[in-house]
């Protein structure tokens, strides 16, 4: 019976009898060679893994040199934030700069796009390395300006 | 009358605790090699490499809930893992870990007993062990556990026929069944040198008595979804392991006794050359399981009947020619 040639009779390949004892042995050597490998796991909570300068973690607000905030509350981050995770309150004093009274990103509808700091006219906010953020209630998960300003706290040590 | 009486019991603690030690620490040695082989790390984080983890393990062991499924066979169920570890246990009776010493004027052998008929005990006692596989299977009342139980004890009596037809030819060539007397008679020449085929023999049947991989058909995860200790938990669970290494142990024990030369070696004293071998086959053991894939499980019955068992009558065969010819 003729057979067209993409069908493959499996069955016409199986190897002799006895075949697979020399592959056994060669399977012995890679895995000894294996055993004198270093191994290649990153123990996660004391090693970690160097991320990439882009990279797009949790967010910080940025001070200036007297320690105020270089944001002055235009409102652009949560206008083009696609998930809408920034609330903003702004505030003016008479004859002074605008500031955020209030500045709060939901880190948990925040999807990390990094449209907020492209947007930002004054460099005043970035995306951070931290990527590993881990807390109990869904609360907080909420930032407020003071857990903007220092993200680097947030990462895990396994404590 | 107590001279000989102490000795006795503190040769049997020593021996019980140090095997119990090695046992324990079995399962970090697997656990640990299967990990390197794997480009892991394996245990490390209880004590300095992971070296508490046994220790762990056993505590824990302790405080797990025990369940005993409904519709299982109670005292059989009960009994199987009791079975299991004790015939693991009675064997370490006879394992010869060196010559004998003397301290303080006594002269003490390194081994519990001399039994004349050693062999023949290991392999009697050693198929015991697998009615605990069985009956456990068996009385946990589950089709996995059953299954587990039945491929287990099929394969070990196949297995344990060609095993003792390879301990024949060197019981032919040593003349003696007692273990003792066997490791006396290698002071010159290892037995697998003059065994080799034997050796191999040995090696693969122990295998599959151990249900190790590349024969681990009672506990096959894939199909089995374990075998015949689905249904145990906690310290029974741990009894069944703890056989299983015993078992481990006993085999290195075994290979080392018959095969290379027991305490036998050139500068360090016998205990620790009849160590170092036995490590090295554990070792072993988990170096091929790290390597083979399962066998089938009608291709473990082939190998068994049709490979293994003529393999070892030919052995015999060539033996006793080989012994009749040279006139030894």
């Amino acid at each position: 019976m003729d057979k067209p040639d993409y069908v493959i009779n499996v069955s016409s390949r199986r190897p002799e009898k006895g075949k697979y004892l020399l592959p056994l042995f060669k399977g012995l050597k890679y895995t000894l060679q294996n055993f004198f490998t270093k191994p290649i796991t990153i123990q996660y909570p004391q090693e970690r893994r160097e991320v990439r300068d882009r990279w797009r973690g949790l967010h910080r607000l940025k001070v200036d040199d007297q320690g105020k905030l270089k944001c002055v509350a235009c409102g652009l981050c949560a206008k083009i934030c696609p998930p809408q995770a920034i609330t903003i309150v702004p505030y003016e004093e008479e004859g002074q700069t605008r500031y955020p009274k209030e500045f709060i990103i939901d880190e948990i509808r925040c999807i990390f796009c990094g449209f907020c700091q492209e947007a930002c006219p004054k460099d005043a906010i970035e995306l951070t390395k931290v990527y590993d953020y881990v807390d109990y209630h869904r609360e907080d998960f909420i930032f407020d300006i003071e857990k903007l300003k220092h993200p680097e706290r947030f990462v895990f040590t396994g404590k | 009358m107590v001279e000989f009486l102490s000795i006795l019991i503190i040769k049997t603690l020593v021996v019980f605790a140090v095997s119990m030690l090695i046992v324990a620490y079995s399962t970090w040695i697997e656990r640990k090699v299967l990990g390197h082989v794997q480009l892991r790390h394996g245990p490390t984080r209880v004590g300095f490499h992971g070296l508490l983890q046994p220790i762990a393990d056993g505590i824990k062991g302790f405080f797990k809930e025990e369940v005993v499924p409904d519709n299982a066979d109670k005292p059989v169920f009960i009994l199987a893992p009791i079975i299991s570890i004790a015939a693991a246990l009675s064997l370490l009776v006879i394992i010869p870990f060196g010559d004998s010493v003397t301290i303080m004027g006594h002269k003490i052998t390194l081994y519990l007993t001399d039994l004349d008929i050693g062999i023949l005990y290991v392999l009697g006692i050693s198929t015991i062990g697998s009615y605990g596989v069985m009956l456990g299977g068996w009385s946990s009342g589950n089709k996995y556990g059953v299954l587990g139980g039945l491929r287990a004890s099929a394969q070990m009596i196949s297995y344990e026929l060609s095993m003792a037809l390879a301990v024949i030819s060197v019981v032919m060539v040593s003349g003696t069944l007692s273990l003792v007397g066997i490791v006396e008679q290698q002071a010159g020449l290892w037995n697998i040198v003059k065994q080799p085929l034997a050796f191999f023999i040995f090696i693969v049947c122990g295998l599959a008595e151990l249900n190790r991989t590349p024969f681990d058909m009672p506990e096959a995860e894939a199909e089995l979804a374990c075998g015949y200790n689905v249904e145990y938990s906690s310290m029974k669970f741990a009894l069944f392991f703890m056989a299983e290494y015993a078992h481990m142990f006993v085999f290195s024990a075994m290979v080392t006794t018959l095969f290379l030369g027991g305490w036998h070696g050139p500068l360090l004293p016998g205990p620790v050359w009849f160590f170092i071998k036995t490590f090295a086959l554990i070792f072993f053991c988990v170096w091929e399981r790290s390597t083979f894939p399962r066998y089938r499980y009608d291709e473990v019955m082939e190998l068994g009947w049709k490979v293994l068992l003529p393999a070892g009558l030919l052995n015999i065969l060539l033996t006793g020619l080989w012994m009749v010819i040279f006139n030894i």
